[in-house]
């Protein structure tokens, strides 16, 4: 296989800069899909049926809390690709690895989010609002669980077989995935939380 | 060209059986909306046949003039990429066609989404069009009186039809006094009407809704106003009254021929105008949580 | 026994009894077959692993072509059944059935992996690559179509066919008014089929945009190349919306929520618009391919190049932004009220500019041509007038006010079956006679094929022709049944016969396979048409894979060029080249998706649950798996070609 090596290692090779060409494209389509949900939420805000609304539900401090620690994680990740690009395995890996941590408190504090609403009366089956509510959250919340999943195997492949054209394109192309995640995410809480506490 | 033959006799084979027959209901209109329905639709069926003729017209030619069989042996086609004129004109004849069939189009839509014509001034029926499983339930508020599966109108007043639906997605449909429009049960359409020649129409529910679907349809008849009112004053002395559990019974699915009632269900069970958030005032809500409530066991149950 | 229960069907009749045991039966008889004639393994090696793009379309062919059987099937039991007033042959339960799983059977298991079988076939090699960008996603995108459709068709043995239309609108298909599971198979079929789709979409894309031909610029790409890029920028686009309607419609149905419910805030209307907006984006992802392959055919067989390459890239462009603004006119009678209705009427009327200008770009294509009537061609030129029928009277429908009176009526099950019969079925009846020597190193028969275009072509006029007066006359669609007295009788009967005149002609192409496969010369050359693009440019049938030295081209038509002004199409030396491995991953993992999908048709969470793990355990090992493909030796190749070189002098 052809390396060029005036180019970064994760765009090294054709089939790698194919890979991430197409993650791209998957991107687009990604976008289209969160785009469907906000404009289904976005008409069923106000049908409350006999069920709460958001501003009777959403709480400031777990939102706050799994923003900040999602941005921080985009950010880490970030900081991971910079040390894989100048070849530094272990500070990748770390960086890396921090990611996934910060992904899975998020994940920890919409668990706790969810039961929450449970909890109070705006279950999945409560009113139009609550169900597209949960929805949205949860196909964001799947994204992640697959993403750290998807990371750890990125973390043992790289360990195992260092920093190839092959893993740091698959690396780059997961890190394209997490910080899209991170934008998904500031929709939802501009639009979703901040919006429905006004 | 034995296909294009066989196409034109096919069609005026058609237009000869059609000829002999009665007119196709929706272009004999009995009222002033399905009449400017009726215009239009001839307006775009004399456009679109100068398309038709100029696209066959063309095509004929092309394909008789330029068969391999007519032509030599070393006849070699040229290389053409396009003309800007000829390309300019295909684009600019279409854009004219569709900006005069626009503005007919608005100006109809706006028509037939208004009070008809010429009948302004005068105080509409206002009738209450409701569908259940398989049936529609006429409430007239003014009469106070309710029928169920047929409609009484006056000629010659402004018919405004608000219609709304206690299950799927119907479309009451009169073809010969007009369009169509959906009832459906989170808000309330409304369609404007009004017949000038007295008669029996067809009315029916358009928008596939289930089993009963092919038999939901209902009986117009439009009459005079005087005749109209008579018939009101029978209803109200004679016809039983509408009691709530006796509306409950005909929301039960299947078809039940006519039925007359004085009083309207409107009093017990308001319209969903107004709150349109959803209303909890239904019996298929413990239905849909009973179908949910244990997937895995209760299956069974529906069958 | 209350557990087996779930799987009866709701409503049986003696014709889905007889259905079962003929299905049962063919599987035996399949497993029999193959063991017998010892050819699990090459099944598995040579079929079900692959991952070549030739093999994938034949597949996907295949599929294509079974299920416009059970399509079809079912369009003769509607005509038959409405042939006559008050019919009893089916009852309106069976024939809600029927006209549902028609309506979702042409659209996404026939007509959607035929253009895909197509876009597989021919795309790669117009444009001289090797296979597409990922191979590998290919087979599964294959893969899941394959289970989708077959998750999808067993529904009407076990436990019960969807019986809500094919748009399966909300609230009739909730559970309050649709209780048997098949609305769960709707759901969850297409959405298995759907997220394949979207990844071909994804792969074509890198396909088109980053494996050209050195020299193959965007704009001398061919016609059909461009509406595959186009068409699949729409699947990428349009299809996530269906992922999350159907998603929504998942969660109502199966979890309780009250998106699409007729209470606590629920709304019917949602339904339709999320449906439309890629419903309608859909029905030109089917019909752009067509018109670059009718492009194609009629180029090649009017001996002439394209008139008016720019302009025709331009309206497929155009045609591709504004499917996304016309969703509206699917249901004008909703109220939204005349401004709506207008803007929407408008965008509709406007699409009708560039397909416009296509079909005269067609026309004048054929001028100064020298057209031969070959079976393709004929398809081609059939094409035009019936479109134009079909164009037209979608202008009529998007006129707002009249449409009040068209909608729901048979006019309108006239008028999508102008457009999508000519514009989706005669294109691939030509593509596939067009393309059928290149795919299997023989040609269909031309004479019984011109006996099949006359039966289908008059066949199709003969059936829906008399729609638009039934349509006009009154007669709603999806009605099972209809009184004397209404007088639909006459043209309803007429149509009958013409839909057994269509499946004459459908008959008639099954039976020209059968008589070509054995009577055929195999000894046609690799360009038997005299066409004009890159695909010909190849041994027939292709070789895995596809040039042995990739071409070199500086024109639309390079294989044209080549063979009239000798431009030379190979350069250089014959290299090794490296090829993608097999897998049998793609077809695994769909399979875990069929019992996925059944699981969740009904409920059955735990097995929904174990299968779920797996589809991640089979991502998990793909991500772990080392796979760098294998390379071809120069001898090798060289061994290959050695007949066929001659391609030079053979053309001249």
């Amino acid at each position: 296989m052809k390396i060029d090596n005036s180019l970064p290692l994760e765009y090294g090779t054709e089939q790698n800069k194919m890979n991430i060409f197409g993650f791209w494209i998957f991107i687009g389509a990604e976008v289209m899909l969160f785009a469907t949900l906000f404009a289904t939420y976005f008409t069923l805000e106000h049908r409350t049926g006999s069920g709460p609304a958001g501003s009777e539900i959403f709480e400031l401090t777990p939102v706050l809390i799994e923003t900040i620690v999602l941005l921080t994680s985009s950010f880490m990740i970030g900081l991971g690709v910079h040390a894989m690009r100048i070849g530094r395995k272990n500070a990748m890996i770390t960086f890396f690895s921090i990611t996934l941590l910060l992904g899975l408190v998020f994940l920890g504090v919409e668990i706790y989010e969810f039961t929450h609403y449970a909890h109070i009366g705006a279950g999945l089956q409560v009113s139009a609002f609550t169900g597209i509510l949960l929805t949205t959250l949860g196909t964001h919340g799947a994204h992640v669980t697959i993403g750290l999943f998807w990371g750890l195997f990125i973390i043992l492949q790289v360990k195992k077989r260092g920093l190839t054209p092959q893993t740091a394109n698959k690396a780059f192309i997961f890190s394209l995935y997490w910080h899209f995640l991170d934008v998904v995410w500031i929709f939802i809480f501009s639009f979703i939380y901040l919006k429905g506490m006004m | 060209m034995r296909k294009k033959w066989t196409f034109l006799s096919l069609v005026i084979g058609l237009l000869a059986v059609l000829a002999g027959c009665e007119p196709l209901m929706v272009l004999d209109p009995k009222g002033p909306q399905a009449e400017t329905t009726a215009n239009v639709i001839w307006i775009s069926i004399a456009t679109m046949a100068i398309v038709v003729v100029a696209v066959f017209g063309l095509m004929a030619y092309v394909v008789y003039k330029y068969r391999a069989s007519k032509q030599s042996e070393d006849y070699e086609p040229p290389h053409i990429e396009g003309n800007p004129i000829v390309e300019t004109v295909i684009v600019a004849i279409p854009i004219i066609i569709i900006i005069f069939l626009s503005i007919v189009t608005v100006k109809s839509t706006y028509e037939v989404e208004a009070t008809p014509k010429g009948y302004e001034d005068q105080e509409p029926l206002i009738v209450y069009a409701s569908s259940s499983d398989w049936k529609w339930h006429f409430s007239y508020p003014e009469e106070n009186i309710e029928t169920v599966n047929y409609l009484y109108i006056p000629t010659d007043r402004p018919l405004e039809f608000r219609l709304y639906s206690y299950g799927p997605i119907t479309s009451f449909w009169i073809p010969q006094l007009g369009g169509q429009k959906y009832a459906m049960s989170d808000m309330i359409t409304t369609l404007h009407l009004a017949a000038e020649v007295p008669g029996e129409y067809m009315g029916r529910n358009a928008n596939f809704s289930g089993k009963g679907f092919a038999e939901n349809i209902f009986q117009v008849e439009a009459m005079s106003p005087e005749e109209f009112d008579k018939w009101v004053e029978d209803v109200k002395t004679n016809a039983e009254p509408l009691t709530e559990e006796k509306f409950d019974e005909l929301l039960e699915p299947g078809h039940l021929g006519q039925l007359t009632f004085s009083g309207t269900h409107l009093e017990f069970l308001p319209p969903p105008e107004g709150h349109h958030h959803g209303s909890n005032d239904h019996e298929s809500e413990h239905d849909s949580e009973h179908a949910h409530d244990d997937g895995e066991m209760d299956h069974a149950d529906h069958k | 026994m209350d557990y087996f229960d779930r799987f009866a069907i709701p409503h049986p009749s003696p014709a889905i009894y007889a259905s079962m045991v003929a299905i049962g039966l063919t599987m035996i008889a399949i497993v029999i077959g193959l063991t017998y004639f010892k050819k699990w393994g090459y099944l598995w090696s040579e079929w079900l692993t692959t991952v070549d793009h030739k093999r994938i379309g034949i597949m996907y062919l295949i599929s294509a072509l079974l299920m416009l059987f059970r399509g079809g099937v079912d369009a003769l039991m509607m005509r038959a059944q409405t042939a006559v007033p008050d019919n009893k042959l089916l009852d309106a339960q069976h024939y809600n059935e029927v006209f549902t799983t028609h309506g979702v059977v042409m659209i996404i298991f026939m007509a959607m992996p035929f253009i895909y079988a197509l876009m597989n076939l021919v795309v790669p090699l117009q444009i001289g690559a090797r296979d597409v960008a990922f191979p590998r996603l290919n087979a599964l995108s294959f893969w899941l179509f394959f289970m989708g459709a077959m998750l999808f068709n067993i529904s009407f043995v076990i436990g019960g066919s969807p019986d809500a239309g094919w748009t399966s609108y909300f609230p009739l298909a909730g559970n309050d008014f649709s209780q048997s599971v098949g609305t769960n198979y709707y759901l969850i079929a297409i959405q298995i089929a759907g997220i394949g789709t979207l990844i071909s979409g994804i792969n074509f894309i890198a396909t088109i945009f980053k494996m050209r031909a050195p020299g193959m610029k965007l704009m001398k790409m061919p016609m059909f190349t461009w509406t595959a890029l186009i068409t699949n920028a729409i699947v990428v686009f349009a299809f996530p919306v269906l992922t999350i309607t159907l998603l929504l419609g998942t969660m109502d149905r199966l979890f309780g929520t009250h998106i699409f419910s007729m209470t606590n805030g629920g709304m019917d209307m949602l339904w339709a618009n999320l449906f439309w907006v890629w419903g309608h984006p859909e029905v030109y992802i089917l019909v752009l391919p067509a018109f670059g392959i009718y492009s194609e055919v009629i180029s090649t067989f009017s001996r002439r190049n394209l008139y008016g390459y720019k302009s025709m890239v331009a309206s497929i462009v155009i045609i591709s932004f504004m499917s996304f603004l016309v969703w509206m006119h699917h249901f004008f009678t909703m109220g939204q009220g005349p401004l709506s209705n207008s803007i929407f009427s408008i965008t509709t009327m406007a699409i009708a500019i560039p397909t416009g200008i296509k079909i005269f770009n067609w026309l004048l294509t054929m001028r100064k041509g020298k057209i031969e009537f070959t079976v393709p061609m004929l398809y081609s030129v059939g094409f035009i007038p019936i479109f134009t029928i079909g164009g037209v009277t979608g202008v009529m429908l998007g006129m707002a006010s009249a449409d009040y009176q068209y909608h729901n009526t048979m006019f309108l099950v006239a008028h999508f079956h102008y457009t999508i019969i000519p514009g989706v079925v005669f294109a691939m009846l030509a593509g596939l006679t067009y393309w059928w020597p290149k795919m299997f190193g023989f040609m269909l028969n031309e004479r019984i094929g011109k006996w099949a275009f006359w039966f289908v072509a008059i066949g199709f006029n003969v059936t829906f022709f008399p729609m638009f007066f039934t349509g006009l006359d009154g007669q709603a669609r999806r009605m099972y049944t209809y009184s004397e007295a209404t007088g639909f009788g006459p043209l309803n009967m007429l149509s009958f016969a013409g839909a057994i005149g269509l499946a004459i002609g459908f008959a008639l192409i099954v039976y020209n396979v059968y008589y070509s496969t054995r009577h055929a010369s195999r000894d046609i050359g690799s360009d038997p048409w005299n066409a004009r693009t890159l695909e010909w440019a190849t041994q027939t049938p292709v070789q895995s894979y596809n040039f042995a030295r990739t071409p070199q081209v500086d024109s639309i038509e390079a294989f044209w060029d080549y063979k009239k002004n000798g431009k030379p199409l190979f350069k250089g030396e014959i290299e090794k080249i490296h090829m993608p491995n097999n897998s049998g991953m793609p077809f695994i993992m769909s399979c875990i998706f069929f019992v996925w999908g059944f699981s969740l048709v009904f409920s059955m969470w735990i097995p929904a649950i174990i299968t779920t793990i797996a589809i991640f355990a089979c991502l998990a090992h793909r991500s772990f798996e080392k796979d760098d493909g294998h390379y071809v030796s120069v001898e090798e190749i060289e061994a290959t070609e050695k007949d066929w070189e001659v391609l030079a002098d053979e053309n001249r």
